[in-house]
């Protein structure tokens, strides 16, 4: 009940997603509702090909809907425009990817100004590094860094222009567990210090432990929606 | 095994079908280069072939000489000068023409048939009509250009005024001579077919026009194989020279031949260095390529070696898609080398006239076009190919390591500060691929030139045109006159109507001799008081022709290898066949012939001659031009009227068409190797960093934003190439220019700011629409797709 006093920041009503591949007809959302709440921390939990993805993309602003509409805020981005999702996602969304998406030609400082410079009421792309724990390698290029740190440097950079929403897709899904958990504090700590409603894809059931809810999804379709009254911080997770 | 291959091949044509536009784009540049060898070995072939048909079948002499009069008695010691297989005598002489519908004067070259039989040396290709025939006088065959310029055919008469008499003469045929494949007037820069006719007319009424009963004024030879001209050139002016014969010359001094000699040197040249430009171009365009579709596809590479496949097949695999390229542009360049050669050939029938132009390509020339481009192609992928055979199946699996990248030279410097994150990604970007860069830079610097090299020739045409005809020669037309004459013939032209003033001049033929170097040159006395007829040097600045000694052409200088100051063996090679030495005061800039000068005073005091004139430059008020025309016409001293104007037209008319056409097929090929390679580039850059600017526009970067740096990258290396084109244009057009250096002409190394700022414009407006046409592929990025893949 208490998730109905709190603001919305997403909805999205009965919302279908059919793409064609080559010859066959994907259904990747057959009909989905969910809410995202202000400040909240969600676990989107499925298996490959269960719409996890999809249903991300269309929330960050990346894929347009088959049919029903999403809300952010008052809203309707179903009925935006490709720049008006550019801006949306330019003001508003953070994103983070399995394989970071580094600049390579950019350093760490640098990887997170790209994005500071064109925010209107970033962080400093130092704080924003200094959040993630990476003030000593500022200055390196994505080659000369490990995964983890990598995949830091793309929180940091994610989180820089204060999004709305941080949207983080496999994030840990090609580091090992140790590099993993030390990834998942940032984005934990991002979400409680920043406030930031954060929304983490994975298969992992384990990384559902750690968030205020968890949406289950198979098939296209949500399956169940779990409360998880106690929140683990990253380093309790047992894998 | 045989299921394989073809599995392979299939791979290899959708290669193809999926590089498309690249392939086709690095197919025109080097199609392009092809074509450029084909055109030109196709004029060569034609030009070459034509010619030696044409000397052989018309039997052109090798050494010439004229002189004054030669009593026939003297043909026998010629025909004994040892080396000398043939000897033809014949009388040479000017004459004005009288057209109805033309006021300005005609100069004809009158050349005497022997009776009615072909002459030994130097026959007459008749085009039409008939040969001369006995019984009939006052029949003459006239030049074709000639014909065709005035529009007359066989049947019609002219007026003609022969040795200061009126006659009118019968057109009976129209013909050629292995002489006059260019029809060119002595000492002219240009040809003006209107106003320089040849004619010939038989031998018996030319003696009798101009007493030259039993006896004749030039004489052609020919020499048995083997045998040293020059021998036979110091023999024919040891027996001529009491003739008054100004000095016998070869082939190598003969207008005609000269000019078309210089054409096959420049086509020789074009043969070469056009091909060679583009070819290198294709080469760096297919070397990056080839290096991308290799990069990416490692991973097939591996899975290939995996399967079994030997090193040898899977090279061959990616030579056969190189070589698929250069076979569509051998294809295409062939058959445009053709065609252009074929328009080329055209071309030069309107200005070298054979009886049969031999226009055809040699299967040899194809056949090396097909190899050329193999060869070219091959060479321009076998690094990358290399990196293929070397890959380990096992490496080749992994994918590529990260790119590593560092700050750029302009950050070291400290300037980064103020560089935003964009401008910096292009520029490691850059400094990472700096082959690519500079390759590519080299490629538009070098798209840049080819079109400053194809328009200069026109910028330096026009300037030798401002400099000779409105700076240097300020005289409205120059009157020469059949032989020399007093002050009463300089008095009566004075007096013609519109004359508004006069500088005369006498002309004598010297040779000039500067240790062992010497040449025999026309002299010229110029009068003072008036300077009609400037001399000028390199600034263009008024050069006064001192009291005493002679002014040199800068080419005539330099080939004497003297300088102001030096003193020089003079001596005069008709009249009293006085010598002495005279010092060099001046050297002054031409850019045709082999010019000296001299004042009149000092001139009558060297050839001990009275006051003499050959001619005067008149200027003339226009309106009494027609008036003065035909006055002039009925001189009887008057050889030959110059009319300047006329040479300004007759180049416009004549020239400057060809050279537009030239111009144009300029441009096309630097619009072609600009998009080639601007597009090429573009579509790596696109290629190498499409995740990159994927992940841009996922993070809210707007597609003009992320255009940018593509766009960026683009612009900063056509930025840069600029410069280097300008250079690279500048340096090439200077090799031109040395390699058109003759003693006939020069072309000065001018080119028009215009034709830079034009060239720029070209270079940049096809650089920004390939840009373009690459961005268009940018929007159809798969964001969701880029994404999920690993680099």
């Amino acid at each position: 009940m208490a998730e109905t006093s709190r603001d919305s920041v997403f909805r999205v009503e009965g919302v279908t997603k059919t793409y064609v591949m080559g010859e066959v007809e994907v259904h990747a959302l057959r009909g989905v509702d969910l809410e995202l709440y202000a400040g909240e921390f969600v676990v989107l939990l499925g298996p490959s090909g269960s719409g996890k993805s999809t249903l991300l993309n269309i929330i960050g602003g990346l894929d347009n809907v088959s049919s029903g509409r999403v809300f952010y805020g008052q809203q309707e981005m179903t009925s935006w425009n490709a720049s008006q999702l550019t801006r949306y996602r330019r003001q508003h969304v953070g994103f983070v990817f399995q394989f970071y998406n580094l600049i390579p030609s950019l350093t760490a400082r640098e990887n997170v100004a790209l994005v500071t410079e064109i925010a209107p009421q970033p962080l400093e792309p130092d704080e924003a590094l200094a959040l993630v724990n990476l003030e000593n390698r500022m200055d390196h290029f994505p080659a000369q860094m490990s995964g983890g740190e990598q995949q830091r440097v793309a929180i940091a950079r994610a989180i820089a222009k204060r999004p709305e929403v941080l949207l983080c897709d496999e994030p840990t899904g090609a580091l090992d567990l140790r590099t993993g958990v030390i990834v998942l504090n940032a984005i934990a700590r991002v979400n409680r210090e920043l406030g930031t409603t954060t929304a983490v894809i994975t298969h992992n059931e384990v990384i559902g432990q750690m968030a205020d809810r968890v949406v289950r999804l198979a098939d296209g379709q949500i399956q169940s929606v779990e409360h998880n009254p106690h929140r683990c911080s990253p380093d309790e997770l047992k894998w | 095994m045989v299921t394989w291959v073809a599995a392979l091949d299939r791979k290899l044509l959708r290669d193809l079908r999926h590089l498309g536009p690249q392939a086709m784009a690095i197919a025109l540049v080097m199609g392009a280069g092809i074509a450029m060898f084909v055109m030109s070995l196709f004029a060569l072939q034609s030009l070459t072939q034509s010619r030696q048909d044409y000397y052989r079948a018309y039997r052109f002499g090798e050494i010439f000489a004229t002189a004054k009069r030669v009593p026939n008695s003297v043909i026998p010691q010629i025909q004994e000068v040892p080396g000398v297989s043939a000897v033809s005598t014949r009388i040479v002489a000017a004459a004005s023409l009288d057209l109805p519908d033309f006021a300005e004067p005609i100069t004809a070259r009158m050349i005497s048939l022997p009776n009615y039989q072909p002459p030994l040396l130097n026959d007459v290709y008749l085009v039409e009509g008939r040969a001369l025939e006995p019984g009939h006088s006052n029949e003459l065959i006239a030049s074709q250009s000639f014909m065709e310029a005035h529009r007359l055919s066989v049947g019609d008469s002219l007026k003609a005024v022969i040795n200061g008499k009126q006659q009118v003469m019968k057109i009976v045929g129209v013909g050629l001579s292995p002489e006059y494949v260019i029809q060119i007037q002595p000492g002219a820069l240009l040809p003006d077919y209107k106003r320089f006719g040849i004619f010939w007319m038989s031998e018996r009424q030319m003696a009798a026009a101009f007493d030259m009963d039993g006896a004749f004024n030039d004489v052609s030879v020919t020499m048995e194989k083997g045998v040293q001209q020059q021998a036979v050139i110091d023999r024919l002016d040891q027996i001529l020279e009491r003739y008054g014969c100004t000095g016998a010359y070869g082939r190598d001094r003969q207008t005609s031949h000269v000019f078309l000699s210089d054409e096959i040197k420049q086509l020789k040249t074009m043969a070469i260095v056009a091909p060679a430009i583009f070819l290198a171009v294709a080469a760096f365009l297919m070397h990056v390529v080839i290096g991308r579709i290799v990069g990416l596809q490692r991973e097939q590479i591996a899975a290939l070696k995996a399967f079994g496949y030997s090193d040898l097949e899977i090279a061959w695999h990616y030579l056969k898609l190189v070589l698929a390229v250069s076979l569509v542009a051998s294809i295409l360049g062939i058959l445009l080398g053709i065609a252009m050669g074929r328009g080329m050939t055209q071309m030069y029938a309107q200005v070298y006239q054979f009886p049969v132009y031999e226009a055809g390509v040699d299967w040899r020339t194809a056949v090396a076009g097909f190899l050329i481009s193999a060869l070219t192609s091959s060479l321009a992928a076998s690094r990358a190919i290399r990196s293929v055979v070397r890959l380990p199946p096992a490496e080749a699996m992994r994918p590529e390591p990260p790119a590593s990248f560092r700050p750029s030279l302009l950050e070291r410097l400290g300037l980064g500060v103020w560089l935003p994150q964009i401008f910096r990604m292009i520029l490691r970007q850059l400094q990472r691929k700096k082959m690519k860069a500079a390759t590519a830079i080299l490629g538009i610097a070098m798209s840049l030139a080819v079109m400053i090299v194809g328009s200069f020739s026109l910028d330096a045409l026009r300037y030798i045109m401002k400099f000779q005809f409105s700076l240097a020669q300020r005289q409205t037309l120059a009157v020469s006159f059949i032989e020399d004459q007093n002050a009463a013939a300089i008095d009566e032209l004075r007096h013609q109507a519109g004359v508004v003033s006069l500088q005369s001049f006498r002309s004598v033929a010297m040779e000039l001799k500067a240790g062992h170097r010497s040449r025999r040159v026309g002299v010229m006395g110029l009068g003072g008081e008036i300077d009609l007829y400037r001399l000028l040097n390199v600034e263009e600045q008024p050069v006064d022709v001192p009291h005493d000694g002679i002014v040199l052409s800068d080419k005539l200088a330099q080939l004497l290898e003297v300088d102001p100051g030096d003193a020089l063996e003079a001596k005069m090679l008709g009249g009293r066949r006085r010598s002495g030495m005279l010092v060099v005061s001046a050297v002054v800039t031409e850019f045709g012939g082999l010019n000296a000068y001299m004042s009149p005073a000092s001139m009558a005091e060297f050839t001990g001659d009275q006051r003499l004139y050959s001619g005067a430059f008149l200027d003339v008020d226009n309106l009494e031009l027609a008036t003065l025309y035909r006055q002039l016409k009925e001189m009887p001293t008057v050889a030959g009227v110059t009319i300047k104007g006329a040479a300004v037209r007759s180049f416009e008319e004549n020239f400057a068409e060809n050279i537009l056409t030239m111009r144009t097929f300029n441009v096309l090929f630097s619009i072609i190797i600009a998009v080639g390679v601007v597009y090429n580039n573009a579509r790596i850059s696109l290629s190498e960093q499409s995740r990159d600017l994927a992940t841009m526009r996922v993070m809210g970067f707007s597609r003009g934003e992320v255009a940018s740096i593509l766009l960026g990258e683009l612009g900063i290396l056509t930025v840069l190439a600029i410069p280097v084109g300008w250079l690279l244009g500048y340096g090439l057009a200077g090799l031109f220019v040395l390699g058109l250096d003759t003693e006939v002409y020069r072309i000065p190394l001018v080119i028009d700011r215009s034709t830079y700022w034009v060239a720029t414009l070209v270079v940049l407006v096809a650089s920004l629409l390939s840009g373009l046409v690459v961005l268009g592929r940018l929007s159809r990025l798969d964001l969701v797709a880029v994404l999920k893949t690993r680099e």
